[in-house]
């Protein structure tokens, strides 16, 4: 087996060693009655090109985004990724590193996570950011959390343009730990009354913006009604290169920003691995999630980088701690890292300029079809357009024309047959004017 | 053949270990690295971008107004930058990683080449599933291959790694109880040996948690779990084989313990490794087990993440596996999002359907090996580690007799009255060139060196190894414990004020806040 470098003979010699007769010697604290005598039914030993050959027949089923005029989001965006990004994530120093307990040999992973919470911090307009969880889900769900223990509270607000699979994992959450969830209908104007659901019990609201439909709203007064009643703003991000272009939630008076990161330097990969953004005040610090690197000096006074504030976590607290999380998304934080790096202020800001212009260009061939209503007036590069018809089928059928077209309501919201006509579809860099231009006349043709 | 290793004669050596100054603050292949953002100058670009189309802006007055502060970087400087941060990392690509309960194993590359087919990498989570049979297959196969491994009738795989499998597993076993009338049951029972995640999964799920002690041998003290067990136990978490690197032999027994006073058993997978093969955990009496796929089945470790925890379930917990799962239907590979009849699931752990380019990674590593070879990466796993064993332990002082299983466990009483502790031990080891051992957990001995090799070393390596040991244990005999306490001398770093950075936490650059500047 080409990854055992330990040869009969070696192994003979190591027994020999170690003063047993055989390997199963070793084994002896075993029950008896739980030894397996003979291999378990699976295919033995494969070539690295049988295994090549079995999963590209795997691969070669699906139907790449790529290869197709593709407008999904939802959650999860097409962009480009540049090829320095994957290249320098391939270095075996970075991949094949674990979580930087030893800092004196793995400063490159510390001062890459500094770089990443400042960048993180940045453009999030907050404080401090972690150096990151799952993905922006559980990012959500632990920002309720950390609400909770803030407020001393324990009823959420979440508002009805959050996305689905982000409530459903906060009311997960919620029926497990103990704590109460209010959560608005799904709405993609916009025009919920959430400060109408604040009482003295709630410990958060939590808003995404740009909505999951798409649409960007100010969050000013909410965040000014939220804290007077005593409650955390929580700003949800899907879509981060959002804030190239708009406010950032810090500007719109946050408390904490729970964020999916996919978007810079990570691919689709089919919903995971992600990277979960989380950021806060500094007041807040101590009651933060996760893994932070901190800045400090060594022993011959030269500036270096630790993992730090360890005192919250489950290694160092157990059952007291913050959260139980311990492996996060290193190399995923490490890709947008990268990334962002290269994008620069300039490039991050022409970035989002770019998936801009390319919605409002899709939204305006897309609502000139007949039949087809435009339901949100301010957007990013996701926006929700209203069928005449159960989107589901529309998007089957668009398929067959070479064409992503986007997100049906009925795959988000199955039980809500209202929003079974609703598309949300996203724009981004990568979409040229010939894939909108196939996508608005196919679209035509199945109406 | 040269077998010297690059060593040189002791005297020579001495007289060049006084740090030499360069002008620069580099040493030759060490590199000196500022951050971005004192490198960044308005002007450049790393991105370059098709040119803009001009709208009408759709931003109901919300367009950010303040710059941002990225730094701006050309390409060549941001490859530099990064690839000299990774330089200096130390990684198994570079040496051995004996980091105990982390399973530091190769990665081998077909994995990384083939997590990269467009046909898994670029594929959108929620694509019709009409379009994404191949993916919804290879999760079907993963699962089948889990199945079959740990002889478990059920897998739910979306945990993100895991802590987040054993939050999955014990909420699954709330679940269960709750059907059951079993919502009073709120204690978990935790040897003192666990890993932090335990007690901290157990706490946040609002269980309480019970200490089990552990006897001499290093292994759950029977009679005190037994005396534990009550009416109101949920669970018992227990990690085999154990983080002192031995397996229970009486899991039998507990599991059988535990079933009867009404309670679940929940198995800590960090260390399956071991038994891959040879033991399969449903025949031990589990109900739940996560499967840290970046251990077991070599999914890299990345500085940190990602993972991935699937979670093999009994059948009587198989119902309350959260959502989304995938089934055989009529149009081929279905993915189950909502409840459906005959099923309670306890919920959504995660955004879509877990990792999927871990699944792709572990799959093929699983299938490169298959059946025979897992099985004997098992066993030389357990082989390795108890040969290092059985050649420090006239030196140093091993916690509990062996045989071990793919780990051994250290104590620090050969440093006793020497002036070392185990943290200037372990240090000391970075300037032999290797990866410290774990220290200090598990909690249950003093001083613990926790030695993990996995089957990747060859018994070459392992030699080079057990003579540094050796040496370095001989040499906090004879007394230069100064020595120790100084070190490493050798690594980018030498040893870093975590004190200063907990008391006075600067977790983030500020503009105009560069401490002590490195070279350019």
């Amino acid at each position: 087996m080409r990854y055992l470098p330990n040869t009969e003979y070696d192994r003979r010699a190591m027994l020999a060693a170690i003063g047993a007769p055989d390997v199963d010697a070793l084994f002896r604290d075993v029950p008896p009655a739980a030894r397996l005598t003979k291999p378990v039914d699976l295919p033995n030993t494969k070539s690295e090109l049988e295994v090549e050959r079995t999963l590209a027949a795997m691969a070669a089923k699906n139907r790449v985004a790529g290869a197709m005029a593709s407008f999904m989001g939802a959650g999860a965006y097409r962009h480009h990724v540049p090829a320095a990004v994957d290249h320098l994530i391939q270095r075996g120093e970075f991949l094949t590193s674990y979580t930087p307990y030893q800092p004196e040999i793995t400063q490159g992973t510390l001062q890459a996570l500094f770089e990443f919470q400042t960048q993180v911090a940045l453009i999030t307009g907050m404080d401090v950011a972690n150096a990151s969880m799952y993905d922006g889900a559980t990012s959500c769900a632990e920002a309720v959390m950390m609400a909770n223990r803030l407020t001393r509270r324990t009823r959420a607000v979440l508002s009805g343009g959050l996305h689905p699979h982000y409530r459903e994992v906060v009311e997960t959450h919620a029926k497990l730990t103990g704590f109460k969830v209010a959560a608005a209908s799904p709405d993609a104007t916009g025009n919920e009354d959430l400060a109408a659901m604040i009482d003295a019990e709630t410990s958060c609201v939590v808003v995404q913006n740009p909505s999951v439909f798409g649409q960007i709203r100010d969050l000013k007064p909410l965040a000014a009604k939220a804290q007077a009643a005593g409650a955390l703003l929580i700003v949800v991000v899907t879509e981060i290169v959002s804030l190239g272009l708009i406010e950032s939630p810090g500007a719109m008076g946050a408390d904490i920003v729970a964020a999916e990161g996919q978007s810079i330097g990570n691919a689709l990969n089919f919903g995971g691995p992600y990277v979960g953004l989380f950021a806060t005040r500094d007041k807040y610090v101590r009651q933060m999630p996760g893994r932070l690197a901190g800045e400090t000096v060594d022993a011959d006074g030269r500036r270096g980088w630790v993992l730090t504030l360890s005192t919250r976590e489950q290694h160092i607290r157990r059952e007291k701690a913050t959260s139980n999380i311990c492996t996060n998304s290193g190399l995923c934080a490490l890709a947008f890292t990268i990334h962002m790096a290269l994008l620069g202020e300039t490039g991050f800001t022409q970035l989002a300029a770019l998936n801009h212009a390319h919605a409002v260009q899709l939204a305006e061939k897309l609502a000139a079809v007949k039949g087809v209503e435009l339901v949100n007036g301010a957007f990013f590069n996701e926006f929700t357009l209203k069928l005449p018809k159960p989107a589901e089928a529309v998007v089957e059928r668009l398929v067959k024309k070479g064409v992503l077209a986007g997100v049906p309501g009925g795959r988000l919201w199955p039980r809500k047959k209202e929003l079974g006509n609703l598309l949300i579809v996203a724009a981004t860099e990568t979409n040229t004017e010939a894939e909108m231009d196939l996508f608005a006349r196919s679209l035509a043709e199945v109406l | 053949m040269d077998m010297s290793q690059g060593r040189v004669a002791r005297e020579a050596a001495n007289s060049d270990l006084a740090p030499v100054e360069t002008a620069s603050g580099h040493r030759a292949l060490l590199q000196e690295e500022r951050l971005l953002f004192e490198q960044g100058r308005e002007g450049r670009i790393g991105v370059d971008f098709p040119k803009l189309p001009k709208v009408a802006e759709k931003l109901n007055g919300l367009k950010r107004k303040a710059a941002i502060g990225l730094p701006d970087l050309s390409e060549p400087q941001a490859i530099r930058h990064f690839t000299r941060l990774s330089q200096k990392n130390y990684a198994i690509d570079t040496g051995p990683y004996p980091l105990g309960s982390c399973t530091m194993k190769h990665n081998p590359r077909l994995n990384e080449k083939m997590a990269r087919l467009a046909g898994f990498a670029d594929i959108h989570p929620l694509q019709p599933e009409s379009t994404v049979q191949g993916a919804l297959e290879l999760m079907d196969t993963l699962a089948h291959w889990l199945k079959t491994l740990t002889g478990m009738p059920a897998v739910a795989l979306s945990p993100g790694a895991g802590a987040h499998g054993e939050f999955c597993g014990m909420a699954a076993i709330r679940a269960a109880l709750d059907a059951k009338g079993g919502k009073k049951r709120k204690r978990v029972l935790v040897p003192e040996s666990a890993h932090g995640t335990n007690p901290a999964t157990a706490a946040a799920l609002g269980f309480t948690v019970d200490s089990i002690p552990a006897d001499a041998r290093g292994r759950v003290d029977l009679e005190a779990y037994k005396a534990k067990l009550g009416p109101d136990v949920a669970a018992i978490m227990l990690t085999n084989p154990n983080t002192c690197g031995l397996f229970e032999p009486d899991i039998i027994e507990i599991a059988r313990l535990i079933h009867e006073a009404g309670g679940y058993f929940y198995c800590d997978g960090a260390n399956f490794n071991a038994i891959v093969g040879k033991v399969r955990p449903a025949d031990l009496g589990i109900d739940a087990m996560h499967i840290n796929l970046h251990k077991t089945f070599s999914t890299p470790h990345g500085g940190g993440g990602p993972g991935a925890g699937p979670v093999v379930l009994s059948a009587a917990l198989a119902p309350y596996a959260p959502l989304p799962y995938v089934v055989h239907g009529r149009k081929g590979f279905e993915l189950v999002e909502t409840k459906q009849k005959g099923a309670s699931p306890f919920g959504r752990l995660k955004g879509f359907h877990g990792q999927m380019g871990m699944f792709v990674r572990a799959l093929a590593y699983m299938m490169s090996h298959g059946a025979d070879g897992m099985r004997q990466a098992s066993e030389d796993a357990v082989l390795n580690a108890n040969y290092i064993m059985a050649r420090v332990k006239d030196l140093m002082t091993v916690a509990f007799d062996g045989p071990c299983m793919h780990e051994c466990l250290l104590d620090d009483r050969f440093l006793k009255d020497t002036g070392v502790s185990m943290l200037d031990f372990a240090k000391a080891l970075i300037d032999e060139g290797f990866h410290p051992p774990t220290m200090y957990f598990p909690l249950v001995v003093h001083g613990a060196l926790l030695i993990e090799p996995t089957e990747s070393e060859s018994r070459g390596s392992l030699d080079i190894f057990i003579d540094s040991l050796r040496a370095l244990a001989a040499r906090a005999k004879k007394g230069e414990a100064a020595y120790f306490q100084a070190a490493p001398r050798l690594a980018p770093r030498r040893r870093l004020d975590e004190t200063r950075a907990a008391r006075q936490p600067v977790l983030r650059w500020k503009p105009g806040a560069e401490t002590k500047q490195a070279a350019e």
